[in-house]
């Protein structure tokens, strides 16, 4: 029965994502001439030419300088938010740090939530501040996600296309449709969508209760198809006003994945192969499994010390082991970091497998446009390995792989040690960071571990028991957002626009193939050995360390 | 293949490549290679803190002098090699520089300048330019070209080819180099390099690595190698603070021992001498790389421009069949053909013989009083004329049917038609005024020469074939040769087009040629083979050039360039995959302490974290020298698909690194367990 549910989720998702994949194509390639003329008004209204091809610097600056802005709107908007209208719980300004935070995290498409929904964020702040930036951030990693694989597959010297276009593009016609159906479909299951304040009641065991309100459902849908994950409230979707059924949480848990693996095969079909898209679709989808297995294996194995049956800790009794597991899997391999269960609550191990999604640069399936431009930095470097050993000048889909590429796939390798060892061991040493820190030993640990690898990863979810809100933490992790994200965009632009310049050889048979099952089990070894190795130690002395702790009786 | 040059053993270098070994301590040198220059850097300082414990009397001083010794090993395994690569390409300099002239040319004036007027003239004073004389017994100072005069030259120093060759002025055989003797007579050169520039010169640089630059791949290497330390600085130096929230201090050389062994030192440590020996080997099969970058290139061929002439065929028509005329038995047809062609000495005419007697199965000789008659413009007819007045003749078809007055009978005529048609070329024989049957005179291909093409098909190079002759011929050698594709009545100018057309499509292209119109051609080439025999240049044009004048040794020189890239590729997988069992060994010998639990990790069993952390040290040591071998001699390359070739390696490399430290480190432990060492 559970073989059968997790093997429907991934066929239904599969489906759905190739259906999705030929749409997006559509609307990039601007194939659709309604769409593409209102494109043309709302673009020459803004002063866009989006026939405009740019270059990758050209591509690079525009993305950053709309986030930039996008940082400074937010972070005012969360300052000011006490004197702005649609508050009607009288929330306050938010502190600095928190608010620098915030709006990185958004901008970022991290959605860490070092604050709590209901209560320190107005109606307006949610609405125009937060569910914008779901959109935008989300839009501004697919238009780079689109950018480099024009730059990987496009005929030489076209160009990455225009930032401006793309992310239009993005937002009216594939996050504003789908969301706009996901939100209804979520309302109708039962989650609040109004403007109304809070509901004040008298329980039946007598006590006042505050019920936080608002509106959800719209902020829901865009959360999990954008790979955000910032809830309306607190818990995310382990409240029921935000993930009330079954069919609700079904509905979350394939739109957090689908426009990541949507990715994957609009890779393919642009590259004019589909091979390619199928190729890393596979790697991707062996290692997912690989996880979802691992945790679902722990999950459902339950913890003895506690009893019999399944890890029921910080799991809704509604979602249960399975549907809790899946959930834990897809938002941390998708960089979504939306939860429907505490990951702090989760088996040892089971919390590993999240830590290395997150570590190994979120890039299985990852986030939107993001982690497909990330698994394309492994593609170079396990296809630099592979040309060598067959003795040719290493080619990706006919371009060579030089000095140049190398380089900066490099460079973009060095963002996820940096912001999660170096950064995480100031964080786990410096008594003002410490502090944060709610469980002894190995477990503690994986509590910092564990936040440094979302944030790094712009994930967003979070081992709960950890103190996020302490200056130090907000800081450091906005810092690390803007390298996990940024220093990656950055040198990923940079090798599409490289790579753009080259002529594409044609395949020979002495040309090693991208596709088939040996490119795969190459491109895996690559992330496992690159991405995964580097965090052995640091995971030994987190999960493992607990895990085997446990396995002896002692529990953290 | 001719080798001329001697390969020094192993045992003759070893003793300088010791010494050189640690001349290369050098700082400075040692800089260059990022990854050997951490390990250093690493091995001084656990020395130093080593030393510090034991002059202090504290616990432990001992076993970290005994790792940093290891490390220090590390550095001078990977110093070794390098000086082992570059020793054997200094004793072929040496070789080669012994054959250098020194002393006096006679300089001329002018190209016609009289001999008796030649001034005396240092050789390193002559300048390009410059006009010489050269006589028998002379060697010739330096790359020159034949302006006057014809001669015999003993090229044996540089190509290893025992018999003379001819060098003349003009024409496509002008072209002398430097360091070769004149056996007879004399000629006079234009100088064409300074002495110091020749192409003698430039191969006894390259062998000693003086000129040794970083080709494109090993940059691009050099680079992931570089970042691969970085991450693992990023990864030990943050440990210390990790460590310390589960209550746990490290010591830094243990910390040490632990990054020598993550960063890719195997690979790091051979990657020179994996370049060196690469050029090494191509010095072997008498070519000379103008840059490191061309031999790369050859790897990456996609489609071979190979001239038919002396490539594909033997260069000259062979008799393939002999078909009598109606009437006409074999046998009479064979023996008048072979008396008529007994004293031809074209290889045409021997040929005939060779066919005529394996037909007949006896030899013929000379009949007494016959009178051989010569081949000429005019007649275009050769044979011989018997003492009983039979006139025997061959020759072409009209001039056999002016000489008869015979035309051949229809069935004869057919066969005639049908060899035109395929492409060779058909000769009558006649006997007086008697047409006994033809000669089907064929391009025989060389043997062999399409299981190559097959081959390199297999490594998805294509052929294609270049010849002067019309389409049909060109069309029926190029199906029996097996190339994929030909250019027939070529012109200098096609072959550039065809060349460009190529590129443009892509495809990286390879050719070799000799003539001064083949020039363009060369440079347009991403790799262009000049014969040595071929005119200054083409050899200025190309990017290597063969001492042979092979023109298949191209697929030589693919194979070496292939056989580079394969061996850094392989090896560096190899040294990454390590990195597995290695946490294995060391990661538990350092946390235990804290977490007894994780002794779960301890996959190999080994014996204490003393013994484990010593182990992964040694073997990452152990495994570099053991590597050295490999790493001159290439990973052999043998030509198929890509696919086949990833599996092979991956498998071997792959998973080969994953399992071999396994074994290794617990094999090191068991035997320091043994010898009480740890």
């Amino acid at each position: 029965m559970t073989l059968i549910s997790y093997i429907l989720y991934f066929a239904v998702l599969t489906a759905l994502a190739l259906g999705l994949a030929i749409w997006m194509q559509r609307v990039f390639e601007a194939r659709i001439p309604a769409l593409a003329w209102v494109d043309r008004i709302i673009l020459r209204g803004a002063g866009v030419d989006p026939d405009r091809q740019m270059n990758w610097t050209a591509y690079a600056m525009a993305v950053l300088a709309f986030n930039l802005a996008g940082f400074v709107l937010l972070y005012t908007l969360l300052r000011l938010q006490g004197y702005l209208p649609l508050n009607p719980d009288g929330i306050g300004a938010m502190s600095p740090d928190l608010a620098f935070n915030t709006a990185i995290s958004f901008v970022t498409n991290t959605n860490w939530q070092a604050y709590s929904g209901e209560a320190q964020l107005s109606y307006l702040s949610q609405m125009a501040g937060l569910t914008v930036q779901n959109f935008v951030s989300a839009a501004s990693g697919m238009a780079v996600g689109v950018a480099v694989i024009r730059g990987f597959t496009g005929p030489k010297d076209s160009g990455l296309g225009n930032f401006w276009a793309d992310m239009t593009r993005a937002t009216l016609w594939i996050l504003l449709p789908l969301s706009i159906a996901l939100a209804l479909y979520l309302a109708a299951q039962g989650v609040p969508q109004t403007l109304l304040g809070a509901v004040h009641t008298t329980g039946l065991e007598g006590a006042e209760q505050i019920i936080p309100r608002g509106p959800a459902a719209a902020q829901i849908a865009i959360k999990q198809l954008g790979t955000n994950g910032g809830g309306f409230f607190g818990v995310n979707s382990a409240h029921p006003f935000e993930n009330p059924t079954i069919a609700s949480n079904m509905a979350q848990c394939l739109s957090i994945l689908l426009i990541p693996v949507a990715f994957c095969f609009l890779f393919g079909s642009m590259a004019r192969d589909r091979r390619q898209g199928w190729a890393i679709f596979a790697a991707m989808g062996i290692m997912l499994l690989a996880g979802v297995a691992v945790i679902h294996f722990y999950e459902a194995a339950g913890n003895p010390s506690l009893g019999i049956g399944a890890n029921m800790e910080g799991k809704e009794a509604r979602f249960g082991a399975m549907l809790s597991s899946l959930w834990a899997a897809s938002t941390t391999a998708a960089s979504n970091g939306s939860v429907n269960a505490m990951h702090d609550s989760f088996m040892p191990l089971s919390g590993m497998v999240m830590m290395v999604f997150m570590q190994i640069g979120e890039v299985i399936f990852g986030g939107v446009g993001s982690g497909l431009y990330g698994m394309l930095l492994y593609c170079i470097i396990a296809v630099f390995l592979a040309g060598l050993m067959v003795g040719r000048t290493p080619e990706y889909l006919g371009r060579k792989i030089e000095a140049r590429e190398v380089t900066l796939a490099v460079v973009g390798f060095l963002s996820m040690p940096l912001g999660i060892l170096v950064v995480g061991a100031f964080a786990s040493t410096l008594p003002s960071a410490v502090a944060a820190i709610q469980d002894p030993g190995p477990h503690g640990f994986s509590e910092v571990l564990y936040a440094y690898s979302s944030a790094t990863g712009n994930n967003g979810s979070a081992f709960g028991g950890w103190g996020a809100s302490l200056p130090w933490h907000t800081t450091a992790m906005g810092l690390v957002m803007i390298l996990g994200r940024y220093a990656m965009i950055i040198p990923v632009l940079a090798i599409a626009g490289s790579l753009s310049r080259k002529t594409k050889a044609q395949a020979t048979s002495g040309t090693f193939p991208t596709h088939g099952p040996l490119f795969v089990t190459l491109l895996i070894l690559t992330v496992l050995i690159l991405g995964a190795l580097t965090f052995f130690p640091v995971l030994a002395l987190g999960p493992i360390a607990e895990e085997t702790a446990r396995v002896a009786g002692q529990s953290f | 293949m001719s080798n001329p040059i001697p390969t020094a053993s192993l045992r003759d270098l070893a003793p300088a490549a010791l010494r050189q070994t640690f001349v290369k301590l050098d700082p400075r040198g040692l800089a260059r290679n990022p990854v050997i220059f951490t390990t250093a850097v690493v091995a001084l300082m656990t020395t130093i803190l080593a030393l510090r414990d034991i002059a202090s009397g504290t616990i432990g001083g001992w076993p970290a002098l005994h790792i940093s010794l290891w490390l220090w090993l590390c550095v001078l395994f990977a110093n070794f090699a390098e000086a082992l690569a570059e020793g054997r390409g200094k004793a072929r300099a040496d070789t080669l520089r012994a054959t250098k002239s020194k002393g006096y040319v006679k300089r001329l004036e002018g190209p016609q300048s009289a001999f008796d007027v030649a001034l005396l003239t240092p050789i390193d004073e002559l300048q390009a330019g410059q006009f010489v004389l050269v006589e028998a017994g002379d060697i010739i100072p330096t790359d020159a070209e034949a302006v006057r005069g014809v001669a015999s030259v003993n090229e044996s120093a540089i190509t290893g080819e025992s018999a003379p060759v001819i060098r003349e002025a003009g024409g496509d055989r002008s072209s002398v180099t430097g360091g070769t003797t004149i056996v007879s007579d004399w000629l006079v050169l234009r100088i064409t390099a300074e002495p110091g520039k020749s192409f003698m010169d430039r191969m006894i640089a390259l062998v000693e690595g003086a000129e040794r630059q970083k080709t494109p791949n090993e940059i691009a290497l050099n680079i992931l190698l570089a970042g691969l330390t970085l991450i693992f600085l990023f990864v030990v130096v943050t440990l210390p603070a990790f460590a310390s929230f589960a209550g746990l201090s490290i010591p830094v050389v243990v910390l040490g021992a632990l990054f020598v062994t993550l960063i890719p030192t195997t690979i790091g440590g051979l990657l020179s001498a994996i370049g060196i020996a690469g050029m090494d080997r191509l010095v072997k099969f008498n070519v000379i790389a103008k840059s490191g970058r061309a031999v790369e290139a050859a790897g990456d061929v996609d489609t071979l421009l190979l001239d038919k002439t002396g490539t594909i065929t033997f260069g000259n028509r062979m008799a393939d069949a002999l078909i009598p005329a109606p009437g006409v038995d074999m046998a009479t047809l064979a023996e008048a053909a072979y008396l008529a062609s007994l004293a031809d000495e074209t290889p045409e005419g021997r040929s005939i013989v060779e066919k005529a007697r394996a037909l007949l199965g006896r030899e013929i000789a000379l009949p007494e009083g016959s009178t051989p008659v010569e081949f000429t413009a005019q007649t275009r007819l050769s044979g011989l004329d018997l003492a009983d007045g039979t006139s025997l003749r061959k020759g072409a078809i009209d001039a056999v049917v002016r000489l008869t007055t015979q035309i051949p009978a229809p069935a004869l005529a057919q066969e005639i038609d049908a060899i035109a048609r395929s492409g060779g070329t058909p000769l009558l024989v006649s006997s007086g005024y008697t047409i006994l049957g033809a000669v089907h005179l064929k391009d025989v291909v060389k043997p062999g020469v399409r299981e190559r093409f097959a081959e390199l098909r297999a490594m998805g190079i294509r052929t294609v074939m270049i010849t002067g002759d019309n389409p049909l011929t060109a069309a029926a050698i190029a199906a029996e040769a097996g190339v994929d594709d030909f250019l027939a009545e070529a012109t200098p100018e096609m072959k550039l087009d065809l060349i460009k057309r190529e590129q443009s499509g892509g495809r990286l292209v390879a050719m070799c040629g000799d003539g001064s119109n083949d020039a363009p051609a060369l440079a347009q080439a991403d790799v262009g083979v000049a014969m040595n025999a071929g005119t200054p240049a083409a050899k200025e044009a190309a990017n290597l050039i063969d001492l042979d004048s092979d023109p298949t040794k191209l697929i030589e020189i693919v194979m070496v360039g292939k056989e580079l890239l394969i061996s850094r590729g392989s090896l560096t997988t190899f040294s990454i995959a390590n990195d597995v069992a290695k946490y294995f060994a060391i990661l538990p010998a350092l946390f235990v302490g804290a977490y007894p639990g994780l002794t779960v990790l301890n996959i190999m069993g080994l014996a204490s974290p003393n013994s484990a952390i010593l182990s992964a040290v040694i073997f990452n040591a152990l495994i570099l020298i053991a590597l050295v071998p490999l790493a001159l001699r290439g990973v052999k390359y043998t030509p198929s698909s890509a696919a086949v070739l990833l599996r092979r390696n991956l498998l071997i490399y792959g998973l080969g690194g994953l399992i071999v430290p396994f074994i290794g480190i617990k094999a090191i432990d068991l035997a320091l367990v043994a010898l009480n060492l740890a």
